[in-house]
């Protein structure tokens, strides 16, 4: 920090986009667009300028993923005509030209900027150094194994999130300090040592498994228990926690009154308010089963894109790599702004309060709900690790 | 992005609400992090053997009173090669997650108090590195940077930056908004002195403890880098490396792979337990 001199504003005005406080703006006013007509206008009027500045972020996200990939092909130490012909190389300086020509390397930064740019749109990735092959292409047919390990994972991370919450919310000490002891050990543990004990036992002691590729659903099933548990670990922390925010509602009491058993109230009734904060986990759960499917198809030698990242990670294959971030980023994007949406069709308030306000505030109004968060409101991007998502590098 | 936050938040009820671990989890957990920082700093204390002294008679011995571990595919001993690594691994978190916070806390700092240009600047661009998987941004710093594990731990450091940079930038944002600083712009404190003296403080207690729950996943990324062969070279005694290594005698030798993760996990579940308790106390005595 440099010393300036002291204004009668110290601070710049950047109010604005400070974190909100529970009733420091006042609850957004009912019609904050002041507008008049029918209340269906309105709310149309609303949600479409909510999709709007929603969908008009994930492209700027987009926009920032591909501008960083390009900066990390040019910050790459080398010449590219080196890296593609590799290190025992004969090829006379008339092929290197051509090469360079092909590239489009001798024209300047910022036209090689918009032509990459122009050919993203058009889905075109590059091709890869190494490979001689378009990135899209390769990417593609190493799609489907990692689909489906990813899928797997997830059911698998949801199933056991499900059964250890409602088995454990809310019931006794012992109970959930077993609860808490298993996910601890799922966050805490590496998923590639995981991975090597599961293989360890259930391919190499008792041969129920096969020890590598992804033929079937019996190499499926090693690979997705590697994957979900961490995941099932976190979410299950989540879980739990809804639920017993939920069974203190007084709709339980309710539900109880009626006759409904325990067990019903909270199947039926508590783990669908539960549910909501899990929706909300999907953006990060993208980004965890893309990045733990390098390490997993590492540790069980399976296709699919992390094992292409790995290998063109390991020879510097920066179109291949660029490829899978982009896409990694896409997928994220997506599917964060479509639970983004959903929120908008489930929650009205969100329609009404958000007028205004940057994207990255949107999640306030469920914050709102709970009074605690006023006394120790902070931007919580980093409690990701707190929050025990520990697996998040794995 | 949105959903990353709210999700987030809702992470963070998890632990203020009085779920700590019990004492004795604790007292627990904090000797078995004690030891193992000894084991790092001194490892001649537990074993005398070398890491790297290779034996072939001795080699896939399974574990037993001579060998605790083991012996590998070299005739080496596995538990000093643990207690050799330990040291090394352990530095590669540390490191990381000391580049990371410095990183964070400085970008955060710029955001919040830089004006409101600095502040869309580098929460957009933070928007942008949060939509990558925290691995893949570090192996794409990996691929600039090339193999090592100076340049692993740099790789490693750049991917939880924008976490962190986040975090300060919205703790001191509502640091700046509060009484005493409103009083002390009020006195005419000069600007630095004000950031020196009480942004700064009341940011750093946050964030020291986030750095010891971070810790954590930074250790387990950085040695998932280290197995995926990006770290140190083969004869290094160092935890992710040996895993890797393991991998490959997975059917004759489990025990070859199976102890340097048990270490791994179990560092990090003990610098979890620690953390978060740090964590637990600290949000009792500012919600106070």
């Amino acid at each position: 920090m440099t010393a300036t001199p002291a204004s009668s504003t110290p601070w710049p005005a950047t109010t604005g986009r400070r974190p909100r406080r529970r009733g420091d703006d006042g609850p957004a006013a009912p019609h904050p667009d002041g507008s008049a007509g029918p209340v269906w206008a309105r709310v149309l009027r609303g949600v479409a300028a909510a999709v709007g500045r929603r969908v008009a972020a994930a492209a700027a996200v987009m926009l920032g993923a591909a501008t960083t990939a390009f900066i990390a092909l040019h910050l790459l130490p080398g010449d590219p005509v080196a890296i593609i012909l590799g290190p025992s190389t004969m090829a006379s300086p008339e092929v290197r030209a051509q090469i360079r020509l092909d590239l489009g390397l001798d024209r300047p930064l910022i036209m090689q900027y918009l032509h990459y740019l122009g050919q993203l749109l058009q889905g075109d990735l590059g091709e890869s150094y190494q490979l001689q092959q378009p990135v899209s292409r390769l990417i593609g047919d190493q799609l489907r194994p990692t689909v489906e390990l990813a899928l797997a994972a997830i059911v698998v991370a949801v199933v056991l999130a499900v059964a250890s919450a409602v088995a454990t919310a809310g019931r006794r000490p012992g109970l959930r300090a077993l609860a808490n002891l298993w996910e601890l050990v799922a966050v805490s543990t590496p998923s590639f040592w995981l991975g090597i004990l599961l293989l360890t036992a259930f391919s190499f002691r008792i041969e129920l498994f096969p020890v590598a590729g992804a033929d079937g659903f019996s190499a499926l099933v090693l690979p997705a228990l590697t994957l979900g548990l961490p995941v099932a670990g976190i979410l299950g922390q989540v879980l739990r926690e809804g639920l017993e925010t939920a069974l203190e509602q007084p709709f339980v009491t309710t539900a109880r009154a009626r006759g409904l058993s325990q067990t019903a109230v909270r199947l039926r009734h508590a783990l669908r308010h539960a549910t909501v904060p899990l929706v909300t986990l999907s953006g990060w759960l993208t980004g965890t089963l893309l990045g733990g499917a390098v390490l997993v198809e590492k540790v069980f030698a399976r296709p699919g894109i992390g094992a292409l990242t790995l290998q063109a990670v390991s020879s510097r294959d920066m179109p291949v790599v660029m490829g899978v971030v982009l896409l990694s980023a896409l997928v994220f994007v997506v599917i964060s702004t479509a639970v983004d949406l959903l929120y908008l069709a489930i929650d009205p308030r969100l329609r009404a309060e958000d007028k205004g306000r940057g994207p990255q505030h949107d999640q306030e109004p469920q914050h709102d709900q709970e009074p605690q968060r006023e006394q120790n409101h902070e931007e919580p991007a980093p409690d990701m690790k707190k929050a025990g998502v520990k697996g998040a590098g794995t | 992005m949105t959903a990353i936050d709210a999700a987030v938040g809702l992470g963070r009820r998890s632990l203020t609400r009085g779920r700590r671990p019990p004492r004795l989890g604790l007292v627990l957990a904090a000797g078995v992090l004690l030891l193992i920082i000894l084991i790092a700093v001194v490892p001649g204390l537990f074993t005398d053997r070398s890491p790297t002294g290779t034996a072939s008679v001795d080699a896939l011995r399974g574990p037993s009173g001579t060998h605790w571990f083991g012996t590998d595919q070299l005739g080496r001993d596995v538990f000093t090669r643990v207690a050799h690594g330990a040291g090394r691994s352990l530095r590669l978190g540390v490191g990381a997650t000391v580049l990371g916070v410095l990183g964070g806390a400085v970008l955060g700092l710029a955001a919040a108090l830089g004006g409101r240009a600095a502040d869309t600047v580098l929460m957009r661009l933070a928007d942008v590195l949060l939509a990558l998987p925290p691995l893949l941004l570090a192996l794409l710093a990996m691929t600039v940077l090339g193999n090592g594990a100076w340049n692993l731990t740099l790789a490693v450091a750049i991917s939880t930056v924008p976490g962190y940079a986040r975090m300060v930038r919205a703790e001191a944002l509502v640091v700046r908004r509060s009484g005493y600083v409103e009083a002390a712009v009020g006195l005419g404190l000069r600007r630095w002195l004000l950031v020196a003296r009480h942004i700064l403080p009341n940011t750093l207690g946050p964030l020291l403890v986030l750095a010891t729950v971070g810790f954590g996943t930074t250790l387990i990324a950085a040695s998932s880098l280290s197995f995926l062969g990006f770290g140190a070279e083969p004869p290094t005694p160092e935890w992710g490396l040996m895993l890797s290594e393991g991998r490959n005698y997975l059917s004759t030798a489990w025990w070859i792979g199976v102890f340097p993760g048990a270490a791994i996990a179990v560092t990090v579940i003990t610098v979890n337990v620690v953390g978060r308790h740090a964590q637990a106390r600290y949000t009792r005595r500012t919600s106070r």
